[in-house]
């Protein structure tokens, strides 16, 4: 089931909470919404399900027109933050909830619940209470009423916030294994990157009610297209450049970015500001004693803080102010091997390459 | 070719906006209910409150302030000061051993605390026949507590309690007792039980830390109850009559007596207006500091939304 | 000793509301038809006459048949009111809720004689019918105060779900909002039935000449002639009370009734 959504809105009064949001999910695909809470990502997910209505723009499903469509007419099956859980309902009947509105013979019903269960791995609690099960439990009944009525699209909603730490990683991973599994079309709203990444097959990450990037786990890390995806999704450095027309100044130095981010500003040459990110891991810190390799862009930094964090040394760096730019802290991600003689108050060094740099567009 | 814009009607997202045309329907009862037989009678009272009386028969349209002038007389001011007198003191008395009584209860255990409700809720839907009947068994000589000073060799002869003014505020203490109580309850519970810990922590008693953390902060909804309970007894009609006597009878005693036993419905009707107009002003006050004192109970407690109090 | 200090004081607070009834339970066994105490001679004569005498009956039967209906009329006002309010909070739906309210914090009289002014008006003074329908409005506050409660605790993420599931507005309203609702909606039904049962001063405005409940019957006995079976008839009230709201305790909520937010996880 692909679903296609061209142009869609909400306004709450005069807010706009969603503006004109357009996406293309491929059957089979999942994809995670993922932004800050109040980015929208829960008003689009509502609006798919048919639990608001979307001021404009159209969706559909194989063609089919959905705004035409009430909620309870969809067919979606749904996981809530809160679960939802019914309280006056056993497990079993929470699950099977969906048939008997679908008026599926009781016998149907029963053997139908045992084997959702089995599926969530969750065998023998048909007839117990919800209130007597753990948070990890409640959750497996929700997936599974949500299956329950298989769904031609399968939505959740910050469905594992709810779980302590470890437990959230161990429900992505198996949420993934079984959405795969069944081959169903799935979106996930979260706020958590690292579930985002874990869990999907492209991330839409969104702030402000659109949509800033659409891409898979690795090209939202690895070539973020704003300087709102670069900070969300990963720790980041972020360092501002100036565009002269086809030159790149980095704190008075010129760098190369690579071919692909030239031909990117021979789109539009003209002199602006923008910025460039690099992550921790990919910030090279020279050798004190290594010499400068020719041509390269390098930058003076101070050293203002090291600290162990296990698999490696995390280097707290400052670029000194100078005539046009503030003093800028910067972090290192470096091998324990590398640096034994860096110590804070040190001066150092640090190169720019094309390789670990991106260039944001905007 | 039209927008792709939602149809009001057909989600039901949408349609929470409004009420559907069943829902219309079943609104109707319940409002055409309240108003003939509630508001339509306020409004007869009120009429028939500027009727003529007719000596002898009911009454008969007209306007007139007679039944309001019967105000301004020594005896109506009289009754009127001896009513407020009544109620107030013992909503006091109420309120003096309901306040230590509810905040035991709060801490009680969960069955031991349903097991007073329920108790409590007994007395408070006890008929006031019954209440009345009772403490003037109890009061009385023959049958009384007296008889306990007797057997125990301090008065020769059991004393006569009932009628009088302190067989009265006895038993307007015993109605009002358990509806104080109730009323109490919803603000004591949800009190941030750690303002008092914290308090007791900081090297308070817990009888001094309950008159310096709890009481203040529980300030508004104590006069808040003092009044409920102040119209609660104020209502009080058959405990009057039946433990007091002839000058302890209260306005509801009067307004009865005027509308079934003097035929004088206008003057009754008046009289139900004034003590309207006085119990009305009193619960919206009651309104205004719940209000004040409601935002600053959920600063304290997050949880779930307001729910008002099921106190009868 | 601040334990010893609180028992007494519980203890003294039991013997307060129970004394009443004690007296009344010593007098309602005597032997003699007098109202002594402690009681002289032991008989349940007083119960058996209760069951006998064609008097209490009918007021037995007046009161339990109007609280009933009563209790019913009350409940079907409320149901709708409280429902309207949770869904949307309109202005006109709050001014009900208000007249909903009234009766029952301002002085009974006040209503009683709105009451008997109204009846006397429209000719139903006296009739079997005005008690009903007075008592049912008077006590609408019951029921509309714990629907209320009950509805409040509908999550409305369950009902978004319910709807994700295929249930449209009547589904919904049968299967997720009524279960949760009806044990409060019982609980609001048996609280007004109680009330009704006890009340005197509204009964006897409206139909006290002709239409005897039991409050009625007990004061006019007391006036005209004193008997132990009023003593027996008390107590069969009370015992009937604490029933009601012991079998409420037991199956619902009842603090959270009452108005605490928390009551069964913490002990």
């Amino acid at each position: 089931m692909s679903l296609q959504i061209a142009g869609v809105g909400k306004d709450f009064g005069k807010q706009t909470a969603l503006s004109d949001v357009t996406l293309d999910i491929a059957g089979g695909e999942l994809i995670c919404l993922l932004g800050p809470s109040g980015c929208g990502k829960t008003t689009l997910l509502r609006i798919i399900a048919g639990l608001e209505s979307a001021s404009r723009g159209s969706i559909t499903l194989d063609g089919d027109d959905l705004m035409q469509q009430a909620a309870h007419q969809r067919n979606f099956g749904m996981v809530f933050q809160s679960l939802a859980l019914f309280p006056h309902l056993s497990v079993e009947d929470n699950i099977t909830y969906g048939l008997r509105l679908r008026k599926m013979p009781a016998a149907a019903r029963r053997q139908r619940a045992a084997e959702l269960l089995d599926m969530v791995r969750l065998p023998g609690v048909a007839k117990r209470a919800v209130s007597m099960l753990s948070g990890g439990q409640r959750q497996r009944v929700a997936i599974a009423r949500a299956l329950a009525i298989e769904p031609r699209i399968f939505l959740l909603d910050e469905p594992l916030s709810a779980l302590d730490a470890g437990l959230r990683e161990a429900m992505q991973i198996e949420l993934r294994e079984l959405q795969q599994r069944l081959g169903i079309t799935t979106i996930v709203v979260t706020h958590d990157q690292r579930e985002a990444m874990t869990v999907a097959d492209r991330i839409a990450v969104m702030n402000g009610g659109t949509i800033h990037q659409m891409g898979s786990p690795i090209d939202v890390y690895r070539r973020p297209a704003d300087k709102f995806v670069a900070s969300f999704i990963g720790q980041t450095n972020l360092i501002p450049a100036t565009w002269q027309d086809d030159r790149l100044i980095v704190r008075g130095s010129l760098f190369d970015p690579g071919q692909a981010a030239r031909d990117n500003q021979h789109t539009s040459p003209d002199s602006h500001e923008t910025w460039l990110s690099i992550r921790p891991e990919e910030l090279i810190v020279l050798d004190n004693n290594a010499a400068s390799p020719p041509g390269a862009t390098i930058l003076e930094a101070t050293v203002r803080f090291i600290r162990d964090v296990g698999a490696s040394i995390e280097a707290h760096l400052e670029l000194p102010a100078n005539d046009n730019q503030p003093a800028q802290s910067l972090v290192a991600l470096v091998s324990r091997d590398k640096v034994q003689h860096l110590h804070s108050g040190d001066t150092t060094r640090i190169q720019l390459t094309a390789d670990c740099t991106v260039v944001l567009e905007t | 070719m039209s927008a792709p814009v939602l149809n009001a009607q057909q989600t039901p997202a949408a349609a929470v906006e409004g009420f559907s045309r069943s829902e219309t329907v079943t609104l109707a009862w319940p409002m055409i209910m309240l108003s003939v037989f509630f508001v339509i009678p306020f409004g007869t009272m009120l009429a028939v409150s500027f009727f003529e009386r007719v000596p002898g028969g009911f009454f008969e349209p007209g306007f007139t302030l007679d039944s309001y002038a019967r105000f301004i007389d020594p005896f109506f001011f009289k009754s009127l000061g001896m009513t407020m007198m009544i109620a107030g003191s013992a909503s006091l008395l109420c309120l003096i051993l309901a306040v230590p009584f509810t905040w035991t209860l709060t801490r009680m255990r969960h069955h031991h605390r349903v097991l007073w409700l329920v108790a409590l809720l007994s007395i408070l839907s006890l008929s006031e026949v019954i209440i009345g009947f009772s403490w003037s068994l109890l009061l009385s000589r023959s049958t009384g507590i007296g008889n306990i000073l007797v057997w125990l060799g301090i008065e020769n002869r059991a004393p006569k309690l009932s009628p009088g003014l302190g067989a009265v505020l006895t038993g307007l203490c015993y109605l009002g007792f358990p509806y104080a109580v109730l009323v109490l309850f919803p603000q004591l519970s949800r009190l941030d039980p750690t303002l008092h810990e914290a308090a007791r922590m900081l090297g308070a008693s817990p009888r001094r830390a309950f008159m310096n953390v709890v009481l203040p902060n529980i300030a508004k909804a104590l006069v808040a109850a003092f009044i409920m309970v102040f119209v609660f007894t104020l209502g009080a009609y058959l405990i009057p009559q039946l433990l007091g006597k002839p000058q302890q009878w209260t306005l509801p005693v009067l307004i009865a007596d005027q509308a079934l036993f003097q035929s004088n419905l206008p003057f009754a009707a008046a009289m139900s207006i004034f003590l309207l107009g006085v119990s009305l002003s009193l619960v919206v006050c009651v309104g205004w500091l719940g209000r004040s004192s409601q935002a600053r109970i959920e600063d304290q407690s997050t949880t779930q939304s307001t729910t008002q109090s099921a106190a009868s | 000793m601040n334990r010893l200090l609180n028992r007494l004081f519980l203890g003294a607070i039991a013997l307060f509301m129970a004394s009443p009834i004690i007296i009344l339970l010593g007098v309602s066994v005597n032997a003699e038809k007098r109202l002594a105490f402690p009681p002289q001679g032991f008989s349940l004569r007083w119960y058996l006459e209760l069951w006998n005498d064609a008097g209490w009956h009918s007021a037995i039967s007046n009161s339990l048949l109007i609280a009933s209906l009563a209790a019913l009329l009350a409940t079907s006002i409320a149901a709708p009111l409280a429902y309207g309010l949770w869904r949307r909070r309109s202005v006109w739906l709050r001014i009900f809720h208000a007249f909903g309210v009234a009766p029952f914090v301002l002085p009974p009289v006040i209503t009683a004689l709105g009451l008997l002014s109204f009846w006397i008006a429209v000719g139903g003074y006296g009739a079997f019918y005005s008690v009903v329908i007075s008592h049912g409005v008077f006590l609408v506050t019951l029921p509309l105060v714990t629907i209320t409660l009950g509805l409040d605790a509908v999550n409305k993420e369950d009902l978004e779900a319910a709807e994700t599931l295929g249930a449209d507005a009547a589904a919904r309203l049968r299967t997720i909002i009524l279960p949760q609702v009806i044990p409060y909606a019982i609980s609001g039904a048996a609280f007004a039935f109680v009330l009704s049962l006890n009340e005197y001063i509204i009964a006897y405005m409206v139909a006290g000449f002709t239409v005897e409940t039991l409050p009625i019957k007990i004061f006019n006995s007391l006036r005209y002639g004193y008997t132990p079976a009023m003593t027996a008839v008390a107590i069969v009230f009370a015992f009937v009370t604490a029933l009601v709201f012991g079998l409420i305790g037991y199956f619902g909520d009842l603090p959270r009734l009452l108005g605490a937010w928390k009551s069964k996880d913490d002990s």
